[in-house]
């Protein structure tokens, strides 16, 4: 006798906002200082203006610091030091420069929780993630290049590879000291020499760094920080010093460090923006497909580049997927970063909030589906919910544009072919995402997919030996692996 | 009574057709001694317009074949190279050079051809990697074609120079659309004869002639060419990077050194071929 099935819908354990979850604060100290001035030639300096900004915490708009404003004067003295320490720094023999390299990821990994709570705090990511991937990612690449320095001979059969010279580089707020690590640890394992600028809303850590380059016993100017806004910004990349300028940020400012280069003859990679696709198959596994789709878009807030923010659903299973994922959303915990149980921590600054608030109404605008789950925002501080537009076609704006927040849009295809075209037509092509339990279609669509990453039954896994960056307006050169490292090198 | 010879009209590749400039335009071409010896097609912004559709028609096509079979097919070049060699090394004669320089220019090219058609189906091994990651996941890095690309060719050793620019482009699975030397131009204009005639799918490289001050805008922001590959100095380097910016294109730009040496061996190989590839980093979780 066939069992009847019941009318009812199984029903859905919903822990989101039922009832009140005791704070769960992560109390270990971070160790900020008041003030942070520039460090250059070995040393902190005070800027030659004497001008200082405050740096605020997005968690709840608090001050944290007041972090120095560099000028050409100072972006100036950071390239005399670092030009100056490039000749003994490149001599030395690779393996003593691993050494050192060694000694700053083991620094790093013994103070990883207080550098975890700084980048939240100064940052606004969950405390989950600056503890489990940012902090133990930027000591795993500092190991990872450490172990290249003295092998640099075998990066290109039948070429020598020698260093370039003193590298410029601007990092984003996103994931400030992972992204000072990936451009740090390349560079001084090839030999060369470093200025640096953080994010003008998240110097802290990098600044915190310092501390961990004194303990190391680095050589003065092998590494110099400067920090400051846009315009500290454009002085390290057209000082006439650098050999070569490594960019991570957005694509518009990507074209405009492009145009500044020109004709200088200085080396150039940028690691710019994103629209990725997530294309899920009929036959892929759903309930993990669900989680890294959630992954995908809502890891740090969307504040990713290679963020999955257009999610490409087979029509036939359209419906069950954005179903469960919207029940998948309602539990996510959104709210204090600092909270061990959060998931969605602050944006990370009034401008990005404004950003994402004005992409969203244009969503909203444009005729397509909003849901957001109802969630009890933090009176003070920059937040934002999960939000998912449904009915989304690929001539609407939140399809075409970055929002760098946690904006989630969808859309639908039917075959393997429309699903190509609509996740290729766009002008980015940094990453994309697909799920489906059928190997040969993963080879294929992860070939025909114009993008430097591609994740298949996965997403946003990273890892020191694995090259990351993009096509077209992504950007050119990859981070990570001995791709990355074969960028700061020329071959002879 | 001595026969009249029959003097061939010289127009470019584009698409495996023959053209001449859409704008109608020529440039007379003088051998050393001051004798006229042909009129060269001044080719338009509107051709290398043109060009670009053609290589972009062809490039998924090229990208597609299998490496063993753009192997045989710049073999095939080679072949069709030595064929004609002496009539290359007695155009590259017009413009003051000995029998001797003329056909080592001619041997070195057809060389650096065999040299490419065995990389075919090798540079992947030398260029991508598996990448042994700390998480169960599978991850490998491919090197993949770019697109299309375009070459600025420059003045001197106008075959080998040019064959150098455009053989490690073409060898990854791209396609091209090259400038030749304006003042030699002649050994482009035949390489293209013989090009068409070698197997190689007719779009994969398109051959313009004409000045370079005309066309460089244009090869700097067109979207669609990927890369642009260019001999240059000065204001033409900071012009085409400049260009570049609009798309985020990426550039190869050589010193236009007088001296370079392109017959060296350091002018050929897999980081050159390097240049003309995007990598892509596929990643697979590893279960049950």
């Amino acid at each position: 006798m066939a069992q009847k099935k019941s009318p009812t819908p199984v029903r859905e354990l919903l822990f989101g906002n039922l009832w009140e979850f005791d704070p769960s604060p992560e109390s270990a100290s971070p160790n900020i200082d008041p003030r942070y001035d520039l460090f250059i030639n070995g040393k902190t300096v005070v800027p030659r203006s004497g001008k200082y900004f405050a740096s605020t915490s997005p968690r709840n708009g608090k001050k944290l610091a007041d972090i120095a404003e560099a000028g050409a004067a100072d972006v100036e003295a950071a390239y005399v030091a670092a030009s100056q320490a490039f000749p003994k720094w490149s001599r030395l023999p690779g393996a003593e420069r691993g050494k050192y390299l060694f000694r700053i990821a083991r620094l790093l990994q013994d103070r990883s929780r207080e550098f975890a709570v700084a980048e939240t705090l100064d940052g606004g990511k969950p405390i989950r993630e600056s503890r489990d991937f940012d902090v133990p990612m930027a000591a795993a690449h500092f190991f990872y290049f450490a172990g290249w320095a003295d092998k640099l001979d075998y990066l290109a059969a039948g070429r020598k590879a020698v260093p370039l010279g003193v590298i410029g580089q601007v990092i984003p707020w996103n994931f400030p000291l992972l992204m000072l690590a990936w451009k740090i640890a390349p560079a001084l394992a090839g030999g060369n020499t470093v200025v640096l600028k953080p994010a003008e809303t998240t110097s802290i850590t990098a600044m915190k760094f310092v501390s961990i380059l004194h303990a190391a016993g680095l050589p003065p100017g092998v590494v110099n920080i400067v920090t400051g806004a846009s315009e500290t910004g454009s002085a390290v990349i057209r000082h006439p010093g650098a050999a070569k300028i490594a960019f991570t940020g957005s694509t518009a400012v990507g074209k405009e460090i492009q145009r500044a280069t020109a004709g200088t003859g200085k080396r150039l990679t940028l690691e710019l923006g994103g629209k990725a696709a997530n294309i899920v198959f009929e036959d892929a596994p759903i309930d993990q497909a669900v989680e890294g789709i959630v992954n995908g878009i809502f890891f740090n807030q969307g504040h990713v580049c290679c963020a999955g923010s257009r999610l490409l659903l087979q029509e036939s299973v359209a419906d069950a997927v954005l179903r469960r994922l919207k029940l998948r959303v309602q539990q996510l915990r959104v709210g204090d970063p600092l909270d061990k149980n959060t998931d969605l921590g602050a944006i990370n600054s009034p401008q990005q909030l404004r950003k994402i608030q004005a992409l969203v109404k244009c969503g909203v605008h444009e005729g397509a589906d909003l849901y957001q789950p109802e969630v009890n925002l933090p009176k003070k501080g920059w937040y934002f919910p999960p939000t998912i537009f449904s009915n989304v076609s690929m001539s609407h704006q939140i399809a075409r544009e970055e929002i760098f927040g946690p904006i989630l849009s969808v859309l639908t295809f039917r075959t393997a072919e429309e699903a190509l075209e609509k996740a290729n037509n766009t002008r980015f092509g940094l990453s994309a995402g697909v799920w489906t339990d059928k190997g040969s279609r993963i080879l294929k669509m992860s070939g025909a997919l114009k993008s430097g990453v591609v994740w298949a039954n996965t997403y946003n896994k990273f890892d020191p030996a694995s090259p990351f960056g993009g096509y077209k307006e992504s950007g050119f050169g990859r981070e990570g692996g001995k791709h990355g490292l074969l960028e700061y090198l020329q071959l002879t | 009574m001595e026969r009249l010879p029959v003097l061939k009209t010289l127009k470019c590749l584009v698409g495996g057709a023959f053209i001449r400039s859409e704008g109608g335009g020529v440039y007379p071409f003088y051998n050393h001694r001051g004798h006229f010896i042909a009129n060269i097609p001044l080719c338009t912004r509107k051709d290398l317009r043109n060009a670009v559709e053609a290589a972009a028609k062809a490039a998924p096509g090229w990208a597609s074949r299998s490496p063993y079979n753009r192997g045989q097919i710049l073999y095939r070049v080679a072949e069709m190279l030595e064929a004609r060699a002496s009539e290359l090394a007695e155009v590259l004669k017009l413009s003051n050079r000995s029998s001797r320089d003329a056909l080592r220019e001619v041997h070195a090219s057809i060389e650096r051809v065999i040299h490419y058609a065995g990389w075919t189906d090798k540079f992947q091994a030398i260029l991508g990697s598996v990448n042994p990651v700390a998480t169960q996941h599978f991850n490998f890095t491919l090197a993949e074609p770019i697109g299309v690309v375009g070459v600025l060719a420059p003045e001197e050793r106008p075959l080998l120079a040019l064959l150098s620019l455009v053989l490690p482009a073409i060898t990854s699975g791209n396609t091209v659309v090259a400038l030749a030397s304006h003042t030699q131009p002649i050994s482009a204009i035949v390489l293209g004869e013989i090009l068409a005639v070698s197997d190689l799918p007719e779009g994969v490289v398109n051959l313009l002639s004409g000045r370079r001050t005309d066309l460089l805008p244009t090869f700097a922001t067109h979207e669609q060419l990927r890369v642009v590959c260019a001999v240059a100095n000065g204001s033409d380097r900071k012009a085409i990077e400049h260009g570049a910016a609009d798309s985020v294109k990426r550039t190869v730009i050589l010193n236009g050194d007088p001296a370079c040496d392109w017959f060296a061996d350091s002018m050929q190989g897999p980081c050159l071929i390097r240049d003309f590839v995007e990598f892509k980093t596929v990643w697979h979780p590893i279960g049950g």
